[in-house]
């Protein structure tokens, strides 16, 4: 197949310009535009109920970095990492398994990974709501076991147990790393998949035949070439997972607050757009710098 | 043990580690950690109980409410309309742009691209934002218009951040064109358009398919940024399944969920079916 030559634009004006007004205007009108509004609104303040007035002020951005504020993005930060982690050491076996499963049974493993990535957000965190609950699946079935254990205990007149406490599994950080983890590692599975599908095998196999074991060829071998692959996965877990909205909104506690939920209330309840528009950035600031850094961590052709 | 005995299935290969138990059981636990919430949410769904947690019989009644629950309704008519005009925006769009990347050189090109990754890499809650703030301060989207014209500001901004999602799969199907054929059909004297209608759109089809579906489903799906946008009377289904959610667990939104999920997994079916398994990694 002939290489694909682009050409210059200047061969075929009428066509390029067609073709480039709707993308360009759309861009400009409904996407910079916006972004660039709340970006002029984070050096802004409020003026009486409802006017912002943008005056170069620099407050928001003090205001942001405020042990408060910068305690809740540092949680948001640790949370993310938390949960990349997990996603990665739950994920990797998960990819390798699928990535050295026999063609039929990796096509079925694969939609069995994916299935529940398409399955709405909400959803998904709802019935982890429905599981951790105090009257959750996970509580009800502990009570039952707990109560005809306190059941046997007490019809051999050993002793009686203390009625059944159910465990707080909702509501705290627990809860909302278990749900971002839950609601990620598919986005961390395929990419190591698909790093891990293109190997060489050949390696794989002389690594082994040359007397290395599984796991030192996984460490020396596996990891450092499927390198690409995973520093994608961490990306595609980390910056949903920083800037969670739902999950900790729904499965969080008071103080499992993610730096998502302090926008969305500067936003709707606290009426402080500027303020909120200046956190909106500062997340955006520390997203763009976890891309960088991917980055400079990536050779070239590793990009997907 | 006899080493000398063989078992009597042929060994596994060195690399075949789905064969190894350990891998097995962690492959198996993370399968069920997958799905033992969503099929307890489904099962219980049908179950005829309003604690919703011990199983009390069979029932459809928590269907037929949700079937005859008229904000439900109304809330899913608007998410559909919202993402087929959305989609049908999107494709528009998404090809334009992916014919661009494909076939022009210009300046500004890398320019672009960036503008086009940025739907993938602001996290959705400065996007929801940003649209909050664009849509009732700088163009104040008028609430009082009639039905489908009032959803305007939600389809803009689900068409904003799911075009460069189709414009990304349009250009991986177009990289597997032949561009003799497009010389081809100019040497027999087609002009530019005919060309591109006759030659290159056709050979876009699948990808053109495949992300209309991917942007179906990220319209139909998104909650973030329709949860900014929208307003009393332009309410979509997983904003209100989300009002409900916060409201209580109930057998209601189980099978509120559950129907989205068929469709949402229907739709996706449909839309590897027609894309087939090659182009399948570049669309997500």
């Amino acid at each position: 197949m002939a290489e694909n030559v682009e050409e210059p634009w200047t061969q075929a004006r009428g066509m390029f310009a067609s073709l480039l007004a709707g993308p360009v205007l759309f861009l400009f009108a409904f996407l910079l535009a916006p972004l660039a509004i709340i970006w002029g609104y984070s050096f802004g303040h409020t003026q009486g109920l409802k006017d912002i007035v943008v005056d170069g002020t620099f407050a928001n951005y003090a205001h942001a970095l405020n042990p408060l504020y910068l305690s809740i993005l540092f949680k948001s930060l640790v949370f993310a990492v938390l949960t990349t982690g997990i996603c990665l050491v739950v994920g990797f076996p998960v990819a390798m398994a699928i990535t050295f499963a026999k063609p039929q049974s990796r096509a079925w493993l694969l939609l069995l990974i994916m299935l529940p990535f398409w399955t709405n957000l909400l959803i998904r965190t709802y019935a982890l709501m429905a599981v951790l609950r105090t009257q959750g699946y996970i509580n009800v079935f502990l009570g039952f076991l707990w109560n005809s254990l306190s059941h046997l205990v007490a019809t051999a007149h050993l002793a009686h147990l203390a009625p059944f406490q159910p465990l707080d599994l909702l509501y705290n950080n627990f809860a909302v790393i278990l749900g971002l983890v839950y609601v990620q590692l598919p986005f961390m599975v395929l990419p190591l998949y698909s790093a891990m599908d293109r190997l060489d095998r050949s390696l794989l196999e002389a690594s082994l035949d040359l007397g290395a074991g599984h796991l030192r060829t996984l460490f020396q071998i596996v990891v450092p070439l499927a390198m690409p692959g995973i520093a994608s996965g961490v990306l595609v877990t980390l910056i949903p997972s920083l800037g969670a909205f739902l999950t900790p909104d729904l499965l969080g506690g008071v103080d499992s607050q993610m730096i998502a939920n302090v926008i969305e209330r500067q936003f709707k309840a606290a009426n402080d757009w500027p303020f909120g528009a200046a956190l909106s950035f500062l997340l955006m600031y520390v997203t763009f710098a976890a891309i960088a850094l991917q980055s400079m961590f990536t050779p070239k052709r590793g990009r997907r | 043990m006899a080493e000398t005995q063989r078992p009597p299935r042929p060994k596994p290969g060195p690399l075949d580690y789905l064969a190894r138990w350990p891998l097995r059981l962690w492959v198996a636990g993370t399968v069920v950690f997958l799905y033992a919430p969503l099929a307890t949410l489904m099962v219980f769904s049908f179950n005829n109980s309003r604690r919703n947690i011990v199983w009390r019989g069979f029932t459809l009644d928590y269907y037929a409410q949700v079937l005859q629950d008229e904000s439900l309704q109304h809330a899913f008519v608007n998410s559909l309309t919202i993402a087929l005009v959305s989609t049908v925006l999107s494709v528009i769009l998404g090809a334009a742009t992916a014919l661009l990347l494909w076939r022009f050189r210009f300046p500004f090109k890398p320019g672009l691209e960036g503008a086009l990754s940025i739907p993938i890499v602001v996290p959705e809650i400065c996007m929801g934002v940003a649209f909050l703030v664009f849509f009732t301060k700088v163009v104040p989207w008028p609430t009082a218009l009639p039905w489908p014209l009032n959803l305007g500001a939600i389809i803009i901004a689900h068409v904003s951040f799911s075009f460069s999602f189709v414009a990304s799969v349009v250009r991986a199907r177009l990289a597997s064109f032949n561009r003799e054929m497009e010389e081809a059909a100019r040497d027999l004297g087609a002009s530019e358009w005919r060309t591109l209608m006759d030659i290159i759109v056709p050979h876009m089809r699948p990808g053109l398919f495949a992300g209309g579906l991917l942007a179906f489903t990220l319209s139909l799906d998104d909650f973030v940024i329709t949860f900014f946008t929208s307003g009393p009377d332009t309410i979509t289904f997983p904003v209100k399944v989300y009002s409900m959610i916060r409201f209580s667990v109930t057998p209601e939104v189980n099978a509120a969920s559950t129907l989205l999920i068929v469709i949402t997994v229907a739709l996706t079916a449909i839309a590897l079916r027609l894309q087939g398994s090659d182009a399948g990694h570049d669309a997500l």
